[in-house]
């Protein structure tokens, strides 16, 4: 693409951005949302950001990672803590405070920023010992570092403990949700579609033929590991900094890290517009089910449950399998793609012959 | 052996390779000089594959040395000998199996590229050009070796024979100096066995290579290999021309004791 296109598609995404935010966020006169929907949507572009950062690791790759709730919470903190402790500083620059006025844009920016920094950086260090290795590796050291983190925080009392961080101000909007979301969707697209792409995928199905064709595995794989979870911290501050939604260790746990895994499942392993659509459906699902809570407390999470198994029964692929939703697709969407091929190398050796 | 490095292209010297207690690759040296298409032969299990895992960085040699172009390059990663120029194929034939034809060969394109991550995020102009050269030729070594009509089929869904082709033209990808191949004619039927000789010979020529193979069918060993080497339990026993190798004495033993 041009750089007059590229630039013409970023101008029009911002002020679309813009106008939705005022919509989401304000109304226009008489013109409002609900909060309580417009609190749903603003969940699911977190949890967009989240789920399509984790293909990148899990569906592009093919490493299992069960800890981006720990990433999410080294990016939410360090995010928190910026605005909390030096908000007012940064604002001043521009002029304002950290909830208004310019300066209230560069307060999220350097929030972001700093979250997505420590987040990376969390990335690195656990990558670079886990991903040498072939194998579940990696599933067991995130599993650790998740518990870890979760551990630290609660004894840091400048972030809150266990009371989790009350003191964040709440600078998180809909522009910013879902302008962090569609920046995550190009980055793992471009990503995808490049021959980096095309190399993950090759470490995914056979390894030993990625390095002879040489492909730095380890490389790669820490790539697009410290990618993943830089945007996992993005999602963490843009969370932690969401109205009345203060960090809490508690929430940041192992459930949320599975929670994630679900939504990319679901959406289809290694599809970007699968990602979206799980994320998407996990976050409104169990909310629409609360009709039923009124005559029947408790059958919510059943019903919630029971939908899940059902459709790994009839649809074990995900609802996209690993296609994406693009133009091309929809021109030969009769085509059927059939579950996914096994692996050929999966688990063969360098053997002797 | 005295002769500058040069003097061969591939270049072991003294090699072993030990599991624990089982040796095997002992003390095995392997000349290659350039240009040729050589042979490595031996009974099952007399340590061939384990030659070329040594070759290709999977194992690091336990004794010896390996040189490539008077380089050494025993004990270095596989991804660093392929950027050295040395590829592969598979015994047990391993495409990446969910993806395209095309796809395949792409991917091995990727080791020549000069773009960085930042370029594939970002979309620059550069990531888009070599997109573009790296479909061209991932097309034209199709299209050499008869496959350029399937290039957009699921690679796992040719047959065998053509899935050993699509293996070889994703190896040239990687526009190597040495290409080994891994019983280049397993499965194959004797007309496919034929074509597959003529290929490597035309192959060796267009891409000035030179050809290391390990095969179980005589008839392509003799049929194109200048030199051939037998291999026995982990040790070379002879070395010479298809008709030396095939009246010496220890080879015979070797092939008839063996059964």
């Amino acid at each position: 693409m041009p750089v007059g296109r590229k630039l013409f598609f970023i101008t029009l995404a911002i002020v679309a951005l813009a106008v939705l935010d005022q919509l989401f966020e304000r109304g226009f006169g008489d013109l409002r949302i609900n909060p309580y929907y417009a609190r749903i949507v603003s969940l699911a572009g977190i949890n967009i950001t989240l789920a399509v950062s984790l293909t990148l690791i899990n569906g592009l790759a093919g490493q299992f990672s069960i800890g981006h709730a720990g990433f999410m919470a080294v990016g939410g903190y360090a995010g928190t803590y910026l605005t909390v402790y030096h908000g007012a500083a940064i604002a001043s620059f521009l002029g304002g405070t950290p909830l208004e006025g310019p300066g209230s844009v560069l307060v999220m920016i350097a929030s972001l920023a700093v979250a997505a920094c420590a987040a990376g950086l969390a990335g690195l260090v656990v990558g670079i010992p886990s991903l040498r290795l072939r194998g579940d590796y990696l599933a067991i050291v995130t599993l650790g570092f998740g518990e870890i983190i979760r551990v630290i925080i609660l004894n840091i009392p400048a972030v809150g403990g266990a009371t989790g961080f009350t003191a964040a101000l709440p600078i998180t909007s809909f522009f910013w949700i879902f302008g962090v979301a569609l920046l995550t969707i190009v980055v793992v697209r471009n990503i995808a579609t490049s021959t980096f792409g095309r190399a993950l995928g090759a470490i995914r199905t056979d390894e030993i033929a990625a390095e002879a064709m040489g492909i730095q595995t380890t490389r790669y794989k820490v790539a697009a590991f410290v990618i993943s979870s830089a945007l996992a911290g993005m999602a963490g501050a843009l969370w932690g900094q969401l109205f009345a939604n203060p960090l809490n260790p508690q929430n940041l746990n192992f459930v949320k890290s599975i929670e994630v895994i679900i939504m990319i499942v679901l959406g289809g392993l290694g599809s970007i517009t699968g990602a979206v659509l799980g994320a998407t459906t996990l976050t409104v699902l169990p909310e629409a089910l609360r009709t039923f809570d009124q005559q029947f407390p408790g059958l919510r999470m059943v019903l919630y449950a029971l939908l899940l198994i059902l459709l790994m029964i009839y649809r074990p692929q995900g609802i996209m399998g690993r296609r994406e939703l693009s133009f091309a697709w929809l021109r030969r969407s009769t085509r059927d793609d059939g579950p996914a091929a096994p692996a050929a190398g999966a688990g063969k050796d360098a053997a002797d012959g | 052996m005295a002769e500058p490095a040069p003097a061969y292209l591939l270049d072991v010297r003294n090699v072993s390779k030990r599991f624990g207690g089982l040796t095997a690759v002992r003390n095995v040296s392997l000349q290659v000089p350039a240009g040729t298409v050589y042979g490595l032969i031996g009974p099952n299990g007399a340590g061939k594959t384990t030659v070329f895992n040594l070759l290709t960085g999977v194992y690091a040699p336990t004794d010896g040395q390996i040189l490539f172009d008077g380089t050494p390059i025993h004990g270095r990663r596989p991804h660093q000998i392929a950027r050295y120029g040395i590829t592969r194929t598979f015994q047990n034939i391993r495409l990446f199996s969910d993806m395209t034809v095309l796809e395949n060969v792409m991917t091995a394109h990727h080791l020549r590229t000069a773009q960085n991550i930042f370029d594939a995020i970002v979309g620059t102009g550069r990531s888009h050009r070599e997109e573009r050269e790296m479909r061209e030729r991932a097309m034209h070594l199709l299209s050499i070796f008869g496959l350029a009509g399937l290039a957009d089929e699921p690679a796992t869904s040719l047959p065998y024979g053509s899935q050993r082709r699509l293996e070889i033209a994703r190896a040239l990808a990687t526009r190597p100096r040495l290409l080994l191949l891994d019983e280049p004619a397993a499965g194959m039927n004797p007309q496919e066995a034929v074509g597959l000789m003529d290929t490597i010979r035309w192959i060796r020529d267009e891409f000035s290579l030179t050809v290391l193979l390990v095969e179980h069918n005589m008839k392509v060993v003799m049929g194109i290999c200048e030199t051939i080497q037998v291999i026995d339990h982990g040790e070379s026993i002879a070395t010479g021309t298809p008709a030396e190798i095939q009246s010496n004495p220890r080879v015979i033993e070797a092939y008839l004791g063996a059964c």
